[in-house]
């Protein structure tokens, strides 16, 4: 057997994760995901108002905040058989944007970039040689070597304080870590940049979200921000827009190219068989037709397995999660009771539960979720935006296709998809006024609440494939249940043992020292998680909690 | 080693101009209630040399008070984690993981004993032990209790709903037993309430304590009454509606297209302790009730039992 390594708390994330590893011969050959916290939010629906639904689950996620939102009221609409109209849609994909952008520029130079980059190297560079690199892989760099030298002096006179704050005690000087000097300057000027760029990306999401984090302006049948649809307010959002895919041609995805550039072979470690995506950005009222990231299914690393993804095939496992044991049930039936813990991680044995994630499976299979798969089903579909961006990512690097299966691929993905989603909002931005322009002002549709209904509402948050489904009885909600974007990815084995995709993406992952475990960090960190989400799949019939005794 | 530069210098490094350092310098003493002539001394409370040590703990909760957090712009979160304070555990932004950034918290909290700054996000629950929430191998009662009560922290700043009134997982039936921070633990807080609270509101709460060394004035759920001594309503543009009985009767009816009064669709406003629309959000764009939302009260303790249902009038 070989050597385990525990990671706990598993930091840059949201939530509470712990990641167990075993590694032998310097490579790891068993990993186990465990979700940490469990706090109940479904068993909270119960007996509530099906219309503040939304509000609840948005709290599920403060990170993805909205995206709960939107999946709820969808879900509520379905159930109710409400059609919103044009400019709500145009609104929530203005804000489902906006969202998108926010968090996939956060996690690459905030959550994971550390993982490839080592501020302490960035001491040692010469500001020229970093400036003449920013020249040479952006179009318009945005700083010069004044710059990258104020940079380099504030992290000198930062770090000669001894007060190392959030830098303190990390992996600086790992052997893996690859970059020069100047690379590594270039990525901590970026990662100050980056820190300031977001504040403004997320007050984009507030123009019409009322607020950021967890926006304020949906209701069930379309959105509440009737008034703040006018030119100023508008044209605030293509402004700030506008300003965003500055940052994400210029900045953004080429720092990720020039990152990667110094890690090819992570083109062949970390990749998942199964990919999945319910898709994304309705274009019209016909989902999931109108889609423009669509909808779809890939199995065994083959695009040519490519299928339309069907919410039917869901079901969720918990053999190995801290609750009562039971059949794989689809959502809309789903029902499963907490067991206490105890103060056990079991790992170590065949049955042994490990994790407040349960284990969803798409026909049986662990699939991933999230940019990379999006990525693979638009490039599959041979998506017209989609498809050149990623071509010339791959050229840039000289990779060939398979290296998107992949830790890299994962995190090229994303920066791939913020860029093809960015430009596509300002035609929604246009498409909106256009509406405006015909005199079609309508936000909310009316609707009334039936006796008893069933609905579910899905989309594609950042972080990957979401449903939300409801049971409605006596104008209460009887039943609720979400299956989340880091439950897919982060989620432990099943009852026939299959490894969750993190899992199984961890799976050969080179490890040059297990007390530093550098490079498991990147493969789990390129999967974005978010564990606050991933621990909510839960409906007890009672709120009794079960002991849980090992057999 | 203690850093020699003043803050000043420091901002200065970073392309912080003298003047724009007196102008959040301005806002937060604004914000605070103190009057103008305090401007200096709320920049010479900055200018402190050894930046005070941070431990921000995570407990239940989503992340979003840590997310309100680092949309400040006065100043900016990057000055305030680089120069003005020195963060030392912080689960989501800290580089170091699993043992290295436990040793982190053990040593920071060993060597500053009695003397940081502790910060919570998110409540504590506390049925069955406290199973359901753990990290680092260890329940959030009793990281509590070796951080917040046996470490000493000059302050317990509860950031949030959660942490404050144990927010969205005690609501009912609660079924983790997921508490506040000060009734799990008995321990003194200062709640700066909200789902999540205003940027805004988080600094000025650490400008104050951390650096004029003073707690501010509080309501009597601790709340700092710069921030929740008034009503949502009573500071609210659309109350000439409500006097006039100019209301928005379903959410896109022709009140609505007008930005009529809220309350008969539900609007918590009268309810509410809260500066949402004089401080606005992220940086002035917005506030639900502007966004055509009513407020539903997310300042308040118990909001989701005692406050819901939220689309319907009193
Ligand atoms: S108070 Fe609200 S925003 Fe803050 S952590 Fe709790 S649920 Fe999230
Ligand atoms: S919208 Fe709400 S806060 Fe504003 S006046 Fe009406 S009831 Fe008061």
């Amino acid at each position: 057997m070989g050597r385990r390594i525990v990671i706990d708390p598993m930091t840059r994330i949201e939530g509470h994760l712990r990641i167990e590893v075993e590694v032998e011969k310097g490579r790891v050959k068993n990993a186990w995901s465990s979700g940490m916290l469990y706090r109940g939010i479904e068993t909270i629906l119960k007996g509530r108002d099906p219309r503040e639904a939304w509000l609840i689950t948005q709290r599920v996620c403060g990170v993805c905040t909205y995206v709960h939102a939107e999946a709820s009221v969808r879900a509520v609409e379905n159930a109710v058989g409400v059609v919103i109209p044009p400019n709500a849609r145009i609104i929530r994909n203005l804000m489902m944007s906006a969202q998108f952008i926010h968090d996939h520029v956060v996690h690459f130079y905030h959550l994971h970039g550390l993982d490839w980059i080592d501020m302490v190297s960035a001491l040692s560079a010469d500001p020229k040689k970093t400036a003449d690199l920013a020249n040479a892989i952006s179009k318009k760099p945005g700083m010069g070597v004044r710059d990258f030298e104020a940079v380099q002096g504030r992290l000198k006179t930062f770090i000669q304080s001894g007060q190392l704050g959030p830098f303190a005690n990390a992996y600086w000087g790992h052997p893996d870590y690859r970059l020069p000097p100047e690379a590594n300057l270039l990525m901590a000027a970026h990662y100050l940049l980056a820190l300031k760029q977001q504040v403004m990306m997320a007050r984009t999401h507030a123009i019409f979200g009322g607020k950021n984090p967890h926006p304020q302006s949906l209701c069930v049948g379309g959105v509440t921000c009737g008034p703040y649809l006018n030119a100023d307010r508008i044209s605030e959002y293509l402004f700030q827009l506008k300003e965003t895919i500055d940052f994400i041609e210029n900045i953004y995805l080429p720092d990720v190219l020039a990152v990667a550039a110094h890690y090819k072979d992570w083109g062949v470690i970390g990749g998942c068989r199964s990919y999945l995506t319910w898709g994304e950005f309705p274009e019209t009222e016909a989902e999931p037709e109108s889609l423009y990231l669509p909808s779809g299914t890939i199995f065994n690393k083959r695009l040519d397995t490519l299928k339309p993804a069907d919410a039917g095939r869901v079901s969720e496992d918990v053999k190995r999660a801290w609750y009562e044991d039971g059949a794989s049930l689809h959502p809309a039936r789903g029902e499963t009771r907490p067991v206490n813990p105890g103060s056990e991680v079991d790992t170590s044995s065949k049955e042994g539960k490990y994790s407040w994630l349960k284990a969803p499976r798409y026909g049986g299979k662990a699939c991933e979720v999230g940019p990379l798969a999006r990525v693979l089903v638009a490039y599959g579909r041979g998506h017209q935006d989609v498809k050149p961006v990623v071509e010339q990512a791959l050229r840039t690097l000289d990779l060939p296709l398979s290296a998107l299966f992949s830790t890299l691929g994962r995190t090229m993905a994303r920066a791939v998809e913020t860029l093809v989603i960015a430009r596509q909002t300002q035609k929604w931005v246009l498409a909106l006024a256009q509406n405006l322009k015909k005199g079609d002002t309508r936000t909310a549709a009316e609707w009334n609440m039936p006796d008893q209904a069933e609905g579910f509402g899905l989309n594609d948050a950042p972080r990957g494939a979401l449903g939300h489904w409801i049971a409605i009885e006596q104008k209460k909600i009887k039943n609720y249940q979400m299956v989340v974007p880091s439950t897919w990815n982060l989620g432990p084995r099943d009852h026939t043992g299959q490894a969750g995709p993190v899992e199984e993406a961890l799976i050969g992952t080179p490890v040059h020292d297990p007390k530093r475990p550098l490079e498991v960090l990147r493969t789990v960190h390129s999967f974005d998680p978010c564990i606050a989400c991933g621990v909510h799949i839960i409906d007890p019939e009672t709120n009794e909690v079960y002991r849980f005794r090992v057999v | 080693m203690g850093d020699k530069r003043t803050i000043e210098e420091r901002l200065s490094e970073n392309g912080v101009s003298r003047r724009e350092f007196l102008k959040y310098c301005g806002l937060l003493t604004a914000v605070l209630g103190l009057p103008h002539t305090a401007v200096p001394r709320v920049a010479a409370a900055i200018l402190k040399k050894r930046r005070p040590s941070v431990v921000w703990l995570h407990f239940a909760e989503c992340t979003g008070c840590t997310e309100a957090f680092l949309r400040t712009t006065y100043p900016w979160a990057s000055d305030i984690i680089l120069d003005i304070i020195s963060l030392d555990y912080h689960q989501t932004i800290m580089a170091a993981a699993g043992l290295q950034a436990e040793a982190i918290l053990e040593k920071t909290v060993t060597e500053n004993k009695g003397n940081f700054m502790a910060i919570v996000e998110g409540a504590i629950p506390t049925r069955d032990s406290g199973v359901y929430g753990r990290s680092g191998g260890r329940t959030f009662l009793e990281i509590g209790r070796k951080v917040l009560i046996d470490s000493k922290p000059v302050a317990v700043i509860c950031l949030g709903s959660c942490a404050s009134f144990g927010g969205l997982q005690a609501a009912a039936p609660n079924p983790t037993g997921a508490k506040s921070v000060g009734e799990a633990l008995g321990v003194k807080t200062i709640n700066v309430s909200g789902c999540p609270p205003n940027a805004v509101n988080i600094v000025a709460v650490m400008v104050h304590y951390l650096l004029l060394g003073r707690l501010p004035a509080l309501d009597e759920y601790d709340r700092p009454l710069f921030a929740y001594g008034k009503t949502v309503h009573d500071q609210c543009p659309r109350r000439s509606h409500f006097e006039n009985e100019e209301f928005v009767l379903a959410f896109g009816d022709e009140g609505a297209m007008k930005g009529w009064c809220l309350r008969l669709v539900g609007c918590k406003g009268p309810e509410t302790f809260n500066n949402c629309p004089t401080v606005r959000f992220n940086d002035g764009a917005s506030w639900p009730v502007e966004a055509g939302h009513p407020c539903i009260g997310c300042a308040e303790p118990n909001f989701w039992d005692t406050l819901s249902p939220f689309y319907e009038a009193e």
